[in-house]
This record gives C-alpha cells, sequence and structure tokens, in this order.
C-alpha cells in the first residue's frame, strides 16, 4: 500500500481529472454570489416559494438574508413537502467512534494531531462488544468514526470493524478519511450500506487555512470522495458543511448545489445532508463564526425545498430544546444517546476519555423517542434493505 | 355488488383497498385504520420490518386474516427485488410480493424493465406478483403474461399527494387489461380513488394520504368508502348503458330512402 502522501497526490491527479462537482464550484465567483444575495427582493422570495420545484438561483434567494421574513412560510412549506416525503417518521442512529488517531490538524477539532489527550483505538472485536452495547439501547443503525490517520486505522482494520459490528446491528454507515473508489468498493462488500463525508467548508481558501496540516488539506480529494463513494455502489451518500467555519448561506447554497450534483449523477444512490454546527467550547479554543438557530432553521427549510426528496440529519451538537423544536420542519434523521468518544458506551467507559465534541443533547434515546411521540412522530430504528 | 368479488392469487378479497403501513407517526395507528377501512390487503416494506426485535415491529399490528404483501423497497435492480422477496418468504412474510425497484430517488419513479425482469423469476417461484410500475399498456400486458398477479400502476409520483395525473392511460389500461390494474401511489384524496374505480380499476392502494392525515382512522375509513363508491358507480354505468341504448330512438330515424 502507498504511504498517505503518495495516496493523497495521486488521488489528487484522479480527482482533477475525475472534475466532478468541483467544475461547477469553479463557475461561481464568491464576490458573485454575495451580490446576487444582497439584490434579491421580496418578489424573488415569494417567486421561489410558489413554485413546485425550485431552480439554483431560487436556492440562493431562499438562503439570503431577504428571506428571513418568510421563515414562517418557508417552514410550512418544507414541513408539507418532508411529510409527503418521508411521513411521520424520523430515523435514529447512534455514532461509535473506533479510532481517535489523527493525522490532520484541522483547527477546529477536538481530535486533531497536536491536541492533549490519550489516543484510543477499539479493535474489531472490542467494537462489536461497543455495537452489542449500543444495540441493546435499541439502536439499529450506527455510524463508525475514525479520524483521519490512515496508519492507525488502515482499511484492513475499518473493513474488519463493520464485520464486527454489523454481528449486532444490521445498519452501518462509515465517516472516516476520504478513500478511493476500490477501496470504498471493499466498505460496500463488507456491509456498510453508507457514507458520510463533509466538506467542513466549500470556501478553498478558508478551507486551507483551517486545515493547517495533514491528508485533509487535500480540498478536491475530499470534495470527490462523496462521488467515488457512490461510484463504488455506495447505497447512501451524506455530505455537509460545519456550519461555523465559512459563511453559512454560501457553504450552504454550495451543499445543496453538491448534493443536487451528486443525486442528479448517480440516481440511484441516496444523497443527503447534515448540518452540523460548530459553537464556541465544542471543542477547545477555536472561536467559530456565530450561525443563529434562525440560521439553521434557514439552511433546513431551504434545502429541503431544493432537495425535496433527501435526508436531512441534525445531531447532537444541538440543544435538546432546538432539536425538539426543528423535529416537524424538514429533518428526517437524528443522532440520538451520543457519545463522542472512543469506547465511550461500554468498552472505555469508566476511563478518563477525550471527546471530538462536546454533546448538547444528552437525552439517552429513550427519551429522544418519547420526545418524538409528543410530536406526532416515529422514531425509527429500522430502515435495512437487507 | 355482492357477487362482485376480487380475486388475486386465488384468494378472494373483501376490500378494493390496500393500504401501506409506511409513514405514520406511530405504527399503533395501523390496526385502527385497517380496521376503520376494512382493507384486508396491506403492504410492509421488508426494510421497516425488524425481525431481531420484539415488540417494536409493525407486523404486530396487523391483524390475522390480513393478506400481508411485503414491498421490495429499497430494491435498485431486478436481483435486489428478488433477493428481498425470498428473504421475505423466509422470514415468514408469505409470498405475496410488491415489486417495487427504484433506481432514481430524485423521482422515485420505477424501473419498469428491471421490474419485468424481477416478475419473471419470482413468478416461477410460486410468488403471487403485483409490480408497481409506470403506467404502460404494453408493458402492463408483459407483466401479466409473465405471470404477474395485476399491475399496480402509478396515480403520480410516490408521496406527491397529486392525484391520478397519470388518468388517461390508466383508463387504457384499465380498459384493456382487465381487471388486473390497481393504482398505486400519489392518490391524495378520497375522491382519487372513486375516479379510479368509476374507470373499472380493480383496486387502489394508499398509504401517504392516510398516513399523513390528522386523524388517520376516519381518512382510512373515507378512502374505503369513496372506493365502493366507485365501484358500485363502475358496475352501475356498465348495464343501464346497454339498456338505455336498446330505449332510445335511432339518433338516424329521420333518415328516409332517397
Amino acid at each position: 500500500m502507498a504511504t498517505p502522501s503518495l495516496r493523497g497526490a495521486a488521488a489528487t491527479k484522479q480527482s482533477i481529472k475525475m472534475t466532478g462537482f468541483y467544475e461547477i464550484y469553479k463557475r461561481y465567483d464568491r464576490s458573485d454570489i454575495a451580490r446576487a444575495q444582497a439584490g434579491f427582493k421580496e418578489a424573488d422570495i415569494r417567486s421561489a416559494l410558489a413554485k413546485d420545484a425550485i431552480s439554483a438561483s431560487d436556492y440562493l434567494a431562499l438562503l439570503s438574508a431577504s428571506a428571513t421574513p418568510f421563515l414562517e412560510d418557508m417552514a410550512r412549506r418544507s414541513r408539507d413537502i418532508t411529510l409527503r416525503n418521508f411521513g411521520r417518521a424520523i430515523q435514529l442512529y447512534a455514532p461509535l467512534y473506533l479510532s481517535d488517531h489523527c493525522d490532520n490538524e484541522c483547527v477546529y477539532c477536538g481530535f486533531k494531531r497536536t491536541a492533549a489527550g490519550k489516543r484510543r483505538k477499539l479493535d474489531p472485536r472490542q467494537a462489536g462488544k461497543e455495537a452489542e452495547y449500543i444495540a441493546s439501547l435499541g439502536i439499529r443503525h450506527m455510524l463508525l468514526l475514525t479520524g483521519g490517520s490512515r496508519k492507525e486505522s488502515p482499511l484492513e482494520y475499518i473493513r474488519d470493524s463493520v464485520l464486527a459490528v454489523k454481528e449486532h446491528v444490521p445498519a452501518v454507515s462509515l465517516e472516516i478519511y476520504p478513500l478511493e473508489t476500490d477501496e470504498y468498493r471493499v466498505m460496500v462488500e463488507a456491509g456498510a450500506d453508507g457514507l458520510t463525508v463533509y466538506q467542513e467548508t466549500y470556501d478553498e481558501e478558508l478551507y486551507d487555512r483551517v486545515h493547517l496540516s495533514g491528508p485533509k488539506k487535500d480540498y478536491l480529494f475530499r470534495m470527490d470522495a462523496p462521488e467515488r463513494a457512490a461510484l463504488a455502489g455506495m447505497r447512501a451518500v451524506n455530505i455537509g458543511v460545519l456550519f461555523g467555519l465559512g459563511e453559512a448561506r454560501e457553504d450552504a447554497f454550495f451543499m445543496g448545489r453538491h448534493a443536487e450534483y451528486l443525486q442528479e449523477k448517480y440516481p440511484a444512490c441516496e444523497i443527503s445532508v447534515s448540518v452540523p454546527r460548530l459553537r464556541a467550547g465544542d471543542s477547545g479554543s477555536y472561536r467559530p463564526r456565530k450561525v443563529t438557530d434562525s440560521d439553521i432553521v434557514q439552511i433546513i427549510t431551504a434545502a429541503r425545498l431544493f432537495l425535496p426528496r433527501s435526508g436531512i440529519t441534525v445531531s447532537t451538537r444541538e440543544t435538546a430544546e432546538f432539536r425538539d423544536n426543528i423535529v416537524s420542519l424538514g429533518v428526517t434523521r437524528m443522532s440520538a444517546g451520543s457519545v463522542t468518544a472512543v469506547g465511550g458506551y461500554a468498552v472505555n467507559k469508566d476511563k478518563d476519555l477525550s471527546y471530538q465534541f462536546h454533546v448538547s443533547d444528552d437525552r439517552d434515546i429513550s427519551a429522544v423517542r418519547k420526545m418524538l411521540e409528543s410530536k406526532g412522530y416515529q422514531a425509527v430504528f429500522y430502515d435495512h434493505v437487507p | 355488488m355482492a357477487d362482485d368479488i376480487l380475486s388475486i392469487g386465488g384468494e378472494k378479497i373483501g376490500s378494493r383497498l390496500f393500504i401501506g403501513t409506511g409513514k405514520f407517526s406511530d405504527e399503533r395507528m395501523i390496526k385502527d385504520v385497517i380496521s376503520a377501512s376494512g382493507a384486508q390487503v396491506i403492504t410492509v416494506a421488508l426494510r421497516r420490518v425488524d425481525a431481531g426485535v420484539r415488540g417494536d415491529n409493525v407486523l404486530e399490528y396487523i391483524p390475522q386474516g390480513s393478506i400481508l404483501m411485503t414491498n421490495t423497497s429499497g430494491a435498485r435492480n431486478a436481483d435486489e427485488a428478488v433477493r428481498i422477496a425470498r428473504i421475505a418468504r423466509a422470514a415468514g412474510c408469505g409470498n405475496w410480493i410488491k415489486i417495487e425497484v427504484i433506481n432514481d430517488n430524485r423521482y422515485l419513479l420505477p424501473d419498469n424493465l428491471e421490474t419485468l425482469k424481477a416478475v419473471e423469476v419470482l413468478v416461477k417461484e410460486g410468488f403471487i406478483v403485483l409490480p408497481y410500475m409506470n403506467p404502460d399498456l404494453v408493458i402492463g400486458r408483459r407483466l401479466l403474461e409473465a405471470g404477474a398477479a395485476a399491475v399496480m400502476p402509478l396515480g403520480s409520483p410516490i408521496g406527491s399527494n397529486r392525484g391520478l395525473r397519470t388518468e388517461e392511460i390508466v383508463k387504457i389500461m384499465a380498459r384493456e387489461l382487465k381487471g388486473s390494474v390497481i393504482v398505486d401511489a400519489g392518490l391524495g384524496a378520497p375522491s382519487d380513488a372513486a375516479r379510479c374505480m368509476e374507470m373499472g380499476c380493480a383496486a387502489v392502494l394508499v398509504n401517504t394520504a392516510i398516513a399523513v392525515s390528522p386523524d388517520p382512522a376516519n381518512m382510512a375509513r373515507a378512502f374505503s368508502e369513496a372506493v365502493i363508491a366507485g365501484r358500485r358507480a363502475y358496475i352501475a354505468g356498465l348495464a343501464p348503458s346497454i339498456e338505455t341504448a336498446e330505449a332510445s330512438s335511432p339518433l338516424t330515424g329521420f333518415l328516409g330512402e332517397e
């Protein structure tokens, strides 16, 4: 196997050849976007809201400041579209951290290479134990995560962990460092149903500034990862932005365009989006930009109108109160009872652990389920195509 | 009406309203929905049947005596549909299968060609097969020739609640594929269901419009009544039209010899 750096270099060439979403991204001049957003008038918003299917330009309008007085209308439309397409049901899942070893220096992350604290890694047998415990709480869909270290979490290790976890739960998705297409195929064959990979920010310059070192610096290789996974036959691919890094409206726009691009090119793959928000104090001393609750609601509802059939995920980075309030606004999937440390559910429960981020909604799974029921929503634990 | 009984796969079916079980806020509601509507054929997505867990299984809310029709939701091609059907039967879900092959997540429209392939395989394996399809008379015929028990063209895209937007084609199918057309997907109101039945469709399958209604049981009953009314109109419409033709004065009676 090639060393990480060589692999990264080779992959960049392949990414450029693949071109993919980057070509679309490059068509937009960021200053043009800002200008366009400032220029939208009430009539543009009304026109977008009156359409059955909105264009990219409508989507940009709905993400603009001019749309904020229409948030209630957007929320109503978003709720109706979501009800028709997804019903009164929210899927629940839990993250399972396999390893926090990381070669990247991402200024905002609790697992960054230079972060203090002992690094941990579950062996596949321990991963199975952890999964068994989470499954005993009712969760049937797990998201396996590793830090960005190919050396500490090689392909074979992740594959073996998938196999071990699948002994206990039917549905397994991955949130790992970007792989090559053939490597994603290995994961699909092992039984991985989905891949989550966030661009964090689409702002290329900012991306370079917040990812100080490590393989993650390769913006293009990351941008093309969702496409490689779709190409490899991954059933579901979830992309996202870490709101709080870049300009939220712009990043939301590119996230939606990226999802649209992928869904158009890979119609058989379920493309979904996530809207995690970085907050001050989530991890270390990084000071994120302020992204308000109202910003997130606007981002969710605009995304729903632009991508009517795409799943939208909200994690436990958000507070219980906020999550309760946005259940019916367009969200289709939530994490619940999350522990964001390696082995934090069972295997390393009593140890002094390092967490990737601060969990704002620390309710257990049954409390989240009860909350959903009280809102007239079914908590879906099992949704797996055998 | 009394002797107008729907028969599919050798089963006499009391209600021409089939019900889907997805999208409900609480699966326990399904029991009331079935009881209020009198529906007998109930579809369940295998992807939502968690055989490993007791107490949280949609099957528990489906009364004895119902005909369970497992759908292959999630299948992207014929092979996956066939695999899901086999797993469903092995899991004790019976041998009624609604084939649903979708590889376009933007519109959720079915792939008729892969559907046909799956039907060919599953019929040979003894399944009672009901394929969900884009309305198309020729493919409809091919599916029936391959042994499908009925065909299920969509009224409008899944979840759209737009009603019978494919009416012209469905009408032709209902006329040509006598008694074998069940409209599935998109019916948003009981009047849509009545319209399908008036055209001579054998049955309708409804899920979203019932599941997301604020009062699912009452909405199910409304659909059930609409289906009965529509069917009654269809039957009533046929017989009198012959009598009327006989009783009327000839339209060309004024023509004399020239």
